[in-house]
């Protein structure tokens, strides 16, 4: 049976759910500090929305490398391994053409298109599998419906935590984050 | 040369006090201070103290302002040469390939050479995306978005010229491999097949290579978009009557096209690893590129094309003009736009114009290579074939050749040259013409005279040949145009990268050495405040 984890539902100033706390910083600096210690605090549901990839966040975030390397290199020696067997297959089975008296099955004028096909792999499954591993496409978000967020595209360092991570306690965070040098603090509603 | 450390302005801008971006100093010696010859000093890659805010403002500006009075009548002009190439290939495709200068003798001649041409240029963009990124070449990163857009418009152009010199267009299908009705399937081993799969493979990949990066900076323009929304509210409408915001349609195009991107550091990690992967493919793809289109000649048996040097080659040509395209590009719209010249400094042209002379240098070398191998080998087929090519009836063809690409890139080991835009554009245009003659010469001369002498002859253009060309030139600046007014021309978030105050550990943050445990109370607050010593 699904239990619901019991964690309590946090309500905005004009009850609404909240979706969690959101902390300004004003340079990545300062962010990677914050950052750095909301890993210490062992949060689990939280991020760090920044203009750019900043250097060193993964080390602050304390974050495991992506399994995306995996995924392309079994789309690329697939989709190449495909393209060698479909060129064996139209070229020693379906239409076999005799060229310059080579044998139907000579692996060697294959390798170009092989690799092509290796290529070809590697670009789609690199793109949209970063995109399905981010969950994206996704168009409406709590976070995009506040304005003052709407700045980490431009030149703001936010960090986020969220109502569902189990030591969410906004009283608590809002002190940390004030300690940790934010400028802005303020609860987000889902 | 304050190149990196943090000065006044620097540490006031930062902190948000709103001042415009200085204005250029320029000096003769480092010219807008990023000239700099001593190689402990790093030169700064945005010049001016732009904040973040600045580059945001000065990129998005383009996409979401009126790029000034010039872009219009420029944009007719492109786009009527461009109209006026597609009703010569309309005219092509209604009549015959016999509307071109080609005959029994020279039956490939300026379809092929502008294939090769085109696609050779696109190179450069795959080059300084992939390659430098790989080669962790920061200054990469103001130029990439540019050299990647004209990548796709240039493989746009060199496509369209297999589909047509096919004679009958509506067969071009034909070259897919695709079970047709009459069970005929393509030759899987002939060079011609591999140029299909790698030119297809290298335009779909530069295409997703390029969308990729742009998914952040759409989310940028998205977000401005919306900001606009709420904080204008009577903004401009699509037309006086319809009650459509234009920032509305912004915030939608761009929305769309962002996939929703909330930059999230999360999604950040996986978008690098990502774009490393596509720049380690893509590196080889480019290589691997060039060197099958040079197979298309070089597994002939016809002296002249039947060369082993023919891929490195091939490929070092193909990098060089398209440096220079690049840089033709990228000159005029430096001087066009505003703020573009923080962007792209004096030394990104340097940089550049060395590679220039490099791809150029390497060029001359594989010429006089070609030359020693056909007199060395003793097969006089081939010595008749390159003695033919200097001094036969195409002889300025050949020479043309040999001052625009070997010579004239030369004046880059001058100072004052690599200083010099003006002297960069035209120089990169003699290699703009160096190239296509290059191209020119290896498959008219090879062909016009071959084993038997009474099967010789010569070919010359016709009208229908040279507008057509003229018209992927319309095409391609078309389609420059188009993306300069309504796309992030700069990859906001790599330049963004590579400016000082993006580097955490920067001395401008004060606290030289972060301590993990301790970075609570007073320390954490000099930072929050921002001072801008230590």
């Amino acid at each position: 049976m699904l239990k619901k984890k019991s964690h309590k539902v946090f309500k905005t100033e004009s009850g609404e759910r909240v979706f969690g706390i959101v902390a300004e910083f004003p340079n990545p600096a300062v962010l990677s500090h914050a950052a750095e210690k909301v890993r210490d605090g062992e949060y689990k549901k939280w991020d760090v929305y920044s203009p750019f990839p900043v250097h060193g966040m993964d080390e602050a975030m304390g974050l495991k490398r992506t399994g995306l390397p995996l995924l392309v290199a079994v789309a690329a020696f697939g989709m190449a391994g495909l393209g060698y067997l479909f060129q064996l297959y139209i070229s020693d089975n379906v239409y076999p053409l005799t060229v310059q008296g080579k044998p139907n099955d000579a692996w060697e004028a294959f390798v170009p298109i092989t690799f092509e096909f290796g290529v070809l792999g590697t670009a789609f499954s690199a793109l949209f599998g970063m995109l399905v591993f981010n969950a994206l496409p996704r168009f409406h978000h709590p976070l995009l419906k506040k304005e003052r967020f709407l700045r980490a595209s431009d030149d703001r360092f936010f960090i986020c935590i969220e109502a569902n991570d189990e030591k969410f306690d906004p009283a608590n965070l809002r002190s940390m984050f004030q300690n940790a040098g934010a400028t802005y603090i303020d609860l987000v509603a889902e | 040369m304050s190149a990196i450390h943090p000065d006044e302005i620097m540490a006031g801008r930062l902190t948000g006090s709103g001042m415009p971006p200085p204005e250029m100093r320029r000096d003769p010696v480092t010219i807008d201070g990023t000239i700099i010859d001593d190689p402990s000093v790093r030169a700064p890659l945005v010049t001016g103290g732009l904040s973040f805010h600045d580059v945001t403002n000065a990129v998005c500006g383009y996409a979401e302002n009126k790029p000034g009075k010039w872009w219009l009548p420029v944009f007719g002009f492109t786009s009527s040469v461009a109209g006026l190439g597609t009703f010569m290939i309309l005219y092509l495709i209604i009549t015959g390939v016999g509307v071109w200068g080609l005959n029994n003798r020279v039956d490939w001649a300026w379809d092929i050479t502008n294939f090769v041409f085109w696609i050779g240029i696109g190179h450069a963009g795959t080059l300084i995306s992939a390659i430098l990124c790989l080669l962790k070449q920061k200054w990469r990163t103001s130029i990439n978005r540019a050299a990647e857009a004209m990548t796709i418009f240039a493989v746009v152009c060199a496509a369209t010229y297999p589909g047509i010199h096919v004679g009958r267009a509506w067969m071009a299908w034909m070259m897919f491999p695709i079970p047709n009705a009459n069970g005929i399937w393509p030759n899987f081993r002939s060079p011609l097949l591999w140029d299909l799969f790698a030119v297809s493979t290298y335009g779909t990949v530069s295409l997703l290579f390029w969308y990729m990066g742009m998914i952040p900076d759409f989310a940028t323009l998205r977000d401005r978009a919306a900001l606009d929304l709420i904080k204008n509210p009577n903004s401009k409408t699509v037309l006086p009557f319809v009650q459509i915001r234009v920032a509305a349609v912004r915030a939608v195009v761009y929305g769309l096209l962002s996939m929703g991107w909330r930059f999230s550091h999360r999604h950040w990690h996986r978008y690098e690893k990502a774009y490393m992967l596509l720049a380690g493919i893509s590196t080889p793809l480019v290589l691997s590129v060039h060197s099958i289109v040079s197979t298309d000649f070089a597994t002939s048996v016809l002296p002249g094309w039947h060369t082993t040097i023919f891929p490195p080659y091939f490929v070092a040509g193909a990098i060089f003009g398209g440096f220079a395209m690049v840089l033709m590009l990228m000159i005029p719209s430096r001087e066009l736009f505003p703020y573009m010249k923080n962007l792209i400094t004096a030394r990104h042209l340097e940089n550049m114009a060395k590679i220039i002379t490099v791809t150029g240098s390497m060029v001359g070398f594989a010429y006089s290579m070609e030359f020693f191998i056909a007199w060395y080998s003793g097969n006089e087929y081939e010595l008749f074939a390159f003695t033919n090519r200097a001094f036969g009836p195409y002889w300025w063809a050949y020479w043309t050749m040999i001052f625009c690409n070997v010579v004239s890139p030369q004046l880059f080991w001058f100072k004052f040259a690599r200083k010099s835009a003006l002297w960069i554009f035209v120089v990169s245009a003699f290699v703009t013409v160096g190239m296509w003659f290059e191209r020119f010469v290896i498959i008219v001369t090879s062909l016009h005279r071959t084993f038997l002498p009474g099967a010789w002859g010569m070919f010359f253009p016709t009208a229908v040949d040279i507008l057509t060309f003229v018209g992927t030139l319309g095409i391609f600046t078309t389609l420059f145009l188009l993306f300069l007014r309504f796309l992030p021309v700069f990859a906001m978030s790599e330049v963004k990268n590579v400016m000082p105050q993006a580097n955490p550990h920067h001395p401008m943050y004060g606290h030289g050495h972060h301590s993990e445990s301790g970075g609570t109370g007073p320390h954490s607050e000099s930072g929050a405040t921002q001072k801008g010593g230590h």
